[in-house]
This record gives structure tokens, sequence and C-alpha cells, in this order.
């Protein structure tokens, strides 16, 4: 790690680009306009799962004031049995879930597309679309799914040499389950189920696409990653990457749900029909219909342990529901789940699962949290069989440097015990309890990752400095990396700003996800700001007439040392800036990297809960997380991601859930019944930072932004128990279930 | 169908526009007027995105009709500075870090704002039943409560 003063960085600076966004003028992608603008609507499926057979435009074409209509043919198309991989996704089950080829795969699957001089043309137009459905049975449950006679999404689908809606399996193994469960004096087998839960971005999905008639396509969206939009548009449309500009909006929100695309592609070619610039803004009903959620589950787990604490083996196995395509995050189920532990015999199981409902989309730790609920929920109750605080049987256990996970790795310095130590020192673990009331714990790892990031510093004529990155800024990374500039450059913060790229400004750089952004982006501008470093010294040199060697540069400016210490008055970044054409040309530098040694995330959560016995509501009284977040560069805005994280994990546990009707439609497409937490609903999110420096990275950056969603689900159905002595083991433990519960008789469990 | 003529007053200023009988008062501040800081969320009252004051009552743009704005007096986001001075809300809001993603962060202001102007000293329940209708995804809504009460406190050692 670098010897840095810390005068910025651990700074809660104000954010460079805080000053439009309490103003409303910042710009996302629904706030732009072009003149000649036209609009784009989807036309959505009716039924659930139905092939189709012929698709007639002629009327909505004929109806005046529409200016192009598209469906799947005018498109790309990726045969369901060659892979085109992008990253994680496959741009056959991308393609297919942007607009229906063969078949409507859920209620509000895309089938046709229609751009007209205003919304509710473009609406009226879609309506006068006909399309030849034969409706096929559906199945929307993963029991109904995975059922014998259940029908099959995908004939190109097989499992066990058979069509099938499993589309995918993985495992990961350590040592041997079965001794270490025959050594074991306690062992404890549960089943759980959580149900799909949105994202819950507020913004809706937009964007504005214009072509010019010699195909240069300008996109801007709102997205996780204007690289990802250039390239799924141009895989979807056969655009080339290199006739594509996508210019990432402000957004409003992400959490993973937009890392993928829905309408840009649409919009390029609606665009490129009609000749002119089209814009399309999904409705709340429509993102909530056929964007995302992150899967619903079912899952097994099994964990033994001796009567001294010791875990000697844990086996899980998880289904999770891909949507329509293949696709569900089984990685994060079955790889995060028992990373916290230094266990000997680990076997996870993950199975994906297709099914008519809409496409998974990632969301924050994505399987992570699923995985988490089973394993830390049945630790909880060995910790109780066997007689153990729960924290200290956590501790007991807890994964540490040198610990070998089931799912590869080796850990190097973490600081997950000491999110422990911190939870069992805090006066929240002591605050006594009442009646109703009940306190649970829980831990949980997510991967974090690296990959790739663009990064250029330029100095200004001025002496100030611009910083240009490629990553969408979701949550005030940009003060982050005016942070650690200013600190590397020894120069006010205000100096220096702070702007994202678009794809033809920038460099590649992968999207704003897995905890990546703050440890990638800083590492690129760390290197980058180096090397402006050199120059600067470089310049002093060759100015003063002595060696670069012979020249330091400390607090913002160069500085002569050795035989020419005090030969010369330091120059300033200011100065040397004025002197720059003089001196061989504009300063600045840029790098380009694949970053790696993002090493994992860990975080222990306690939580207060009271059950209201009368209306089953069950009311989060405290909650505590504890985190290693590595290094806080900008303190409130890790502790955002901390209070971020737990309060949609309140959400998850308690009241958020698709409900389909019997026609396996979403029955709750909307924010007053799709109920996510509102401000009334919670108390204070009280967050501790653990700072253990990753040794891997320059400024001891570990991802902080999702690990927090990985302890909520299971330390507040622990807290419940708690509360009541009686068990859920399935979420969400919303009123109706829990007056159910608090109806029947205390079962002995 | 014919637009209906409406004339009406939009942060402090008179200002006239054509609206169909269908459109939300959201539609034309965003549309039209140009006034994008109000947001949509969901077009159903449920996310606050896009607060504003009609008359000095804090409501939802998108249940509106722009029909109704003939006569009244509308407050938005963009009303809320004066010159390139933020308003103390909108100042601690930065200090503190109180949005993230910013999508809510203009209709939590305009309806913080709008409970400010009630209540100057409003308790940590009064301020979270207030802010009840503005969803926010992004903070847990702790640090966006934190600033609304040093905002408060700010503001009544002001005026003393």
């Amino acid at each position: 790690m670098n010897e840095i003063s810390n005068k910025w960085i651990g700074r809660n600076t104000i954010r460079p680009d805080g000053a439009e966004k309490v103003t409303g003028r910042a710009a996302y992608a629904a706030d732009t306009n072009m003149p000649g603008m036209i609009w784009g609507k989807v036309l959505r499926s009716p039924h659930p799962h139905a092939r189709i057979r012929g698709i007639d435009t002629s009327k909505a074409e004929a109806l005046p004031g529409v200016k192009a209509v598209v469906t799947a043919k005018d498109f790309v198309d990726f045969p369901a049995d060659k892979p085109v991989p992008l990253g994680i996704q496959d741009m056959r089950w991308m393609s297919r879930n942007m607009l229906a080829r063969e078949k409507a795969l859920f209620h509000g699957h895309p089938v046709a597309a229609v751009a007209a001089v205003d919304e509710r043309t473009a609406a009226e137009a879609c309506a006068l679309i006909e399309v030849d459905y034969e409706v096929l049975p559906f199945a929307i449950e993963i029991d109904d799914a995975i059922a014998p006679d259940a029908p099959i999404l995908h004939d190109f689908v097989q499992f066990d040499g058979k069509p099938s809606n499993i589309a995918g399996k993985l495992e990961h193994k350590l040592g041997d389950v079965d001794a270490g469960f025959a050594e074991a004096d306690v062992v404890i087998e549960r089943s759980f189920t959580t149900r799909p839960v949105h994202q819950g971005y507020i913004e809706p999905h937009a964007c504005l696409v214009s072509v010019e008639p010699d195909g240069k396509t300008t996109v801007w969206s709102s997205s996780q990653g204007q690289f990802m939009v250039r390239a799924m548009t141009a895989f979807l449309t056969g655009i080339p990457q290199s006739k594509i500009r996508a210019i990432p909006a402000e957004i409003g929100g992400g959490f993973g749900g937009k890392t993928i695309c829905y309408l840009e592609p649409v919009a390029a070619i609606l665009a490129r029909k009609s000749g002119k610039p089209v814009k399309m803004v999904m409705s709340r009903e429509e993102v909530m219909r056929a964007t995302g959620p992150t899967s619903g589950s079912k899952s097994t787990v099994k964990i033994g342990a001796k009567k001294d604490g010791t875990i000697t083996a844990a086996q899980g196995v998880w289904y999770l529901q891909a949507g329509c395509l293949p696709g569900s995050p089984i990685r994060g189920a079955a790889g995060c789940a028992f990373a916290p532990y230094d266990i000997k015999n680990v076997h996870a199981l993950g199975y994906d699962v297709v099914s008519n409902r809409s496409k998974v989309a990632a969301y924050r730790a994505p399987g992570a949290p699923i995985g988490a609920y089973a394993a830390e929920c049945v630790l909880d109750e060995v910790a109780e069989a066997i007689g153990m605080d729960p924290l200290a049987f956590r501790l007991k256990n807890a994964a540490r440097e040198g610990t070998k996970l089931a799912y590869g790795p080796v850990l190097p310095r973490i600081g997950y015990a000491e999110t422990i130590e911190a939870a069992q020192k805090h006066p929240h673990y002591a605050v006594p309890l009442g009646k109703f009331q009940g306190r649970g714990v829980a831990s949980g790892y997510w991967f974090n990752a690296g990959g790739e990031s663009s990064a250029q510093v330029n100095i200004t004529e001025d002496g100030n400095v611009v910083v240009t990155t490629g990553h969408p800024d979701i949550g005030g990374s940009r003060a982050s990396i005016a942070n650690i500039t200013a600190e590397l450059l020894g120069i006010d913060y205000n100096r220096v700003s702070v702007l994202i790229g678009d794809t033809a400004t920038i460099g590649y750089s992968n999207l704003t996800g897995g905890s990546r952004v703050l440890f990638a982006s800083a590492m690129v501008v760390t290197e980058s700001t180096e090397k402006v470093i050199e120059q600067l010294k470089g310049r002093a040199a060759q100015i003063w007439g002595i060696a670069p060697d012979q020249v330091v540069w400390e607090n913002g400016e160069a500085r002569p040392i050795g035989e020419h210490s005090g030969n010369f008055p330091s120059m300033t970044l200011a100065e040397l800036g004025a002197k720059a054409n003089a001196t061989g040309g504009p300063i600045g530098s840029g790098t380009q990297s694949n970053t790696i040694g993002a090493e994992g995330g860990f975080a222990t959560h306690v939580v207060d809960v009271e059950v209201d016995a009368d209306l089953g509501i069950v009311r989060v009284l405290r909650y505590t997380s504890f985190q290693d977040v590595g290094r806080a560069i900008h303190p409130a805005y890790v502790e955002g991601q901390m209070q971020g994280g737990a309060a949609q994990g309140i959400g998850w546990a308690l009241n958020e859930e698709y409900i389909y009707d019997k026609k396996g439609r979403v029955d709750n497409p909307g924010f007053l019944d799709y109920r996510m937490p509102v401000c009334s609903d919670l108390p204070m999110l009280d967050a501790v930072m653990i700072e253990v420096p990753n040794p891997k990275h320059p400024q001891g950056i570990r991802g902080v932004g999702e690990v927090p969603l990985v302890p909520p689900l299971a330390a507040i159905s622990n807290a419940v128990y708690r509360a009541l002595g009686k068990r859920f083991y399935s979420l969400p433990m919303s009123p109706p279930k829990v007056l159910e519960a608090l109806d029947m008789p205390m079962a002995a469990e | 169908m014919a637009k209906t003529h409406v004339s009406t007053t939009i942060n402090g200023d008179p200002r006239e526009f054509l609206c169909d009988p269908a459109d939300s008062l959201l539609d034309v501040l965003r549309g039209p007027l140009g006034l994008t800081g109000a947001k949509e969320g969901c077009g159903s009252g449920d996310c606050g995105a896009c607060s504003v004051t009609l008359d000095g009552r804090l409501v939802c743009a998108c249940l509106v009709l722009a029909v109704e704005a003939e006569g009244h007096e509308i407050q938005t986001i963009e009303g809320m500075a004066t010159g390139d001075h933020l308003h103390p809300l909108q100042q601690k809001f930065l200090e503190m870090a109180a949005l993230q993603c910013g999508i809510c962060t203009p209709g939590v202001l305009v309806a913080a704002k709008s409970l400010l102007e009630r209540n100057p000293d409003p308790s940590e329940t009064e301020v979270r039943y207030w802010l009840a209708g503005n969803l926010c995804r992004c903070t847990g809504y702790d640090k966006i409560v934190r600033a609304v009460m040093e905002t408060a406190a700010d503001m009544r050692e002001a005026a003393r």
C-alpha cells in the first residue's frame, strides 16, 4: 500500500455531481430529448407461454403517425444451440429476452415494438398488431417446473439426457461430507423457500437512440455500463461497435438490474427504420412484469457440529428460478453460503430452473442472500442445539487467512473474525429485550470483482485536474475517485473534477457491478496519477536543468532534493501546468487494465425485531451492520451502502414478493402492492465499518456494495424465531404468514 | 383532440401551456415546460419522485391533471435554490451524503421542505411518517432522516 497522508482519503467530501442532483438538473435517461424525436412502445404477450405462429403488423403500420414497427425478424438471430457469451450473459438468451422469437415465454414478454409521433399513438398501434398465438400450458413455480409432467419451455434444454426445465447445475465439493457428518454430535437439516424480489430501482428503464443516415448510432440510456450497452446493442442489431456511441445518463438505481439491455437495441432498429431519434421509457408496471427480478428459490441445508462447536460438515442444495431463459445466480448461492466458515467437508449444489416468469437479472450479490439465508438459519439452530452463543459459534468456525473455500480460493488476510468480535463488544448485543422481541445475527460473504477499467488523468493549463473513468456512478463513486486523486497529488479536493466518459471518450470499462467500481477504478486512477506525477517531476527537472531523480513530488509541489536541495524554489501544479506546452506538451496519462486482487467481502449483522401479535407485523427495532470494508475512502458513502443493503434485506425478509394469479400473471406489478420498505417502516440503520485493508490494492480497497444484502434475511429470521419461539422456513415473513403461525399451537420442534 | 389552454404560476413565474385533458401535471412539467427535476418512478402516486407543491400543498404531480393547474401556484425542485444559493436542505443532503443515485432526491427535498414549513421542529417519527410517501431504494432513509432533522435544527438556530 502507498504511504499516504490521509488528508482526503477518509474524508466525507461533497460529491462532484452533487449540486445537479439536489437541484433537479442532473440528466437521467428519461430527461433527455432530441429535436424530431418520436416514441417507442413495446407490445407484450398476454400469455405466460405461447408459440408465436405469426405476427401481422400491417394495421399498426397503416395507423397515421406510426413511423416504424419491428419484430424479432428485424434483429440478429442467435440459434439456440450455439452459445454466444458476453460476460456472464449469453446472446441467445438476451436476444430472446429482448423480443420473443419462437415463443412468448412469460406474461409481459415483448413481442413487437412500434415507434410513432407520440406515446399514445405508439400504444394505439401496439394494440393493432395481430399475433397468432398457440397458447401452451405454463409453469410458474419451481415445483411445477421440475414436476415429471411439467410443460417444457425449451426443446434444446436437456438434463440427464431428457428434455427438462433444469437448465444447469453447479457443484462445489471439499473433503468428504459423509465422514464429516459421522463425526458430528449434532446434525440439523432444514428446507427453505424464498420468493422472487425486484431490485426496486426508482428509475424505470429508459433510453434515447439516434441513428444517422450513415449508420452512426448514439445511445443515451440508464444502465450500469455504457460498454455493456454498446456491446449488446451491437450483438443484437448487427451494428458494429465502432459505429455505436453509448453515453451513460445519470442512473436512478440499478442494484444489478441494469446490467443487461431491454430497450436500447429495440430503439436502435426503430430509429434506423424510421429515420428519427426514438425515445423509450418503461412504465413501472412494465418494470415489474418484465425486468429483473432475482430468483425465487427452494433449498435444503444440512450442517453438523461437535459439542465443542466445531462444524464438521455442511451440505446444501439450491434450486433457483432463472425465469424464462437459463441463467440464475446459482454460483452466488452455492459459492457464498458456507464461505464465511472454515469447514473441512463441504458439498454445495445448485440447479438452474427455467419457468414462465420474466428472466431474472442480477440483484446485489446475486444468489448470495439466498444461499446465506438457508445456511445461516441452520447455523443458528445448530448453535442453539449445542448451547453456544450464535456469535461465539460463528467466531469459533470463522474463515481466516489461509482458509480453503469449497469453491476454490485460499483466503488472504480478511476481516471476518473482526466483524464478529465487533458485534460481540457492541452495546447493541447487550440491550435487554421484552416480550415478542428477539435478536438475531447472521453473517455473509460476497466474491467481489475486479476486471477491466480505464482512466485518464489530465492536468489543465491552469493546473487543475480532470479525471475521466468509464463506470456509471450510482452511489457516489466520483467523490471517492476525487478523494484518491487529491490525496496522491497533494492538492485540494475541489481542484479535481471527475467525469464518466462515454464509449467514445474513455477506454473499455466493465460494468458498475460486482462491487468492483471503486476497487478497479482506484487502481487505474492511481496508476495514471502516478504517471502524471512522474511527468510533473520530469518537467520540473527540465526547467531546473537537473536529473528527474533529483526531484520529489510533495504536497502538490515539485521540489529539488540531494545536491540540488534548496537551489530552486518549489514548483506548484499550477506553475507546471502553465509551462506544459513549453516543456514538452500537455500533461496527462491514461491507464487501461484488467484489474485483479479484488478479495471477498464479509459482514455480520445484528438485528432486534418486535412482532405485533395482533397484526402479524414484524417491526425492526434496531439494526447494526458490521463489515470489513477494507478501506473507507469516503466513509459516508460506505455507510450508505451498508444501510441501503440492510434496508433491501429487511424488505426481502418481511414483505417483498412476486404474487402470481392463476393465469400466470404478476398480480402486484406496482409499488402499492409490491411493498418495499418506506421511511416509517425502518429505524436508523447503524453501520460499523471495520478496516482490514486489502493487501492487493494500492489503497486497501475491498468492494463494499453487495455484501450488505447477504446477512439480513437470516438475521431477521433468527430474530423472529427468538421473538416467537417459532421458526419460519419461508420468506417473506409477511403479516398473513405471521398471523397464521401465531394462530397455530406452538409446535414441538 | 383539442388542447386546453392553461395559465398557471410555476416557481413564482407566470406560465402558460396547452395540454390534452388526460395529461398529468407531471407530463406537462417534464414535457412542454422542460422541468425534468420531478421524476416519474411509478405514475401512480406510490413513489413520490414527482413531488411538487400546489398552493403549498404537497402532491404527486402524476396524480394531478395538468388542467387543474389553472390559476394555481406550483413549486418544483427547480425553484428550491435561490440563484446559486442552495436551500439549507439541499446543502445538508450533500454534506451528509443523504443521496446515492439521486433519482428520489428532488421529490424527497420538496417533501422535506414542505414538512419544515409546517413543523420546524419535527421528531424523528414525524419525519419518517411525512416522508413515508417518498420511496428511496438506495439509502435505507437513515441519512435522509438525519439530514432533515439537522437542517431543521440549523434553521431554528438561524431564525433565533
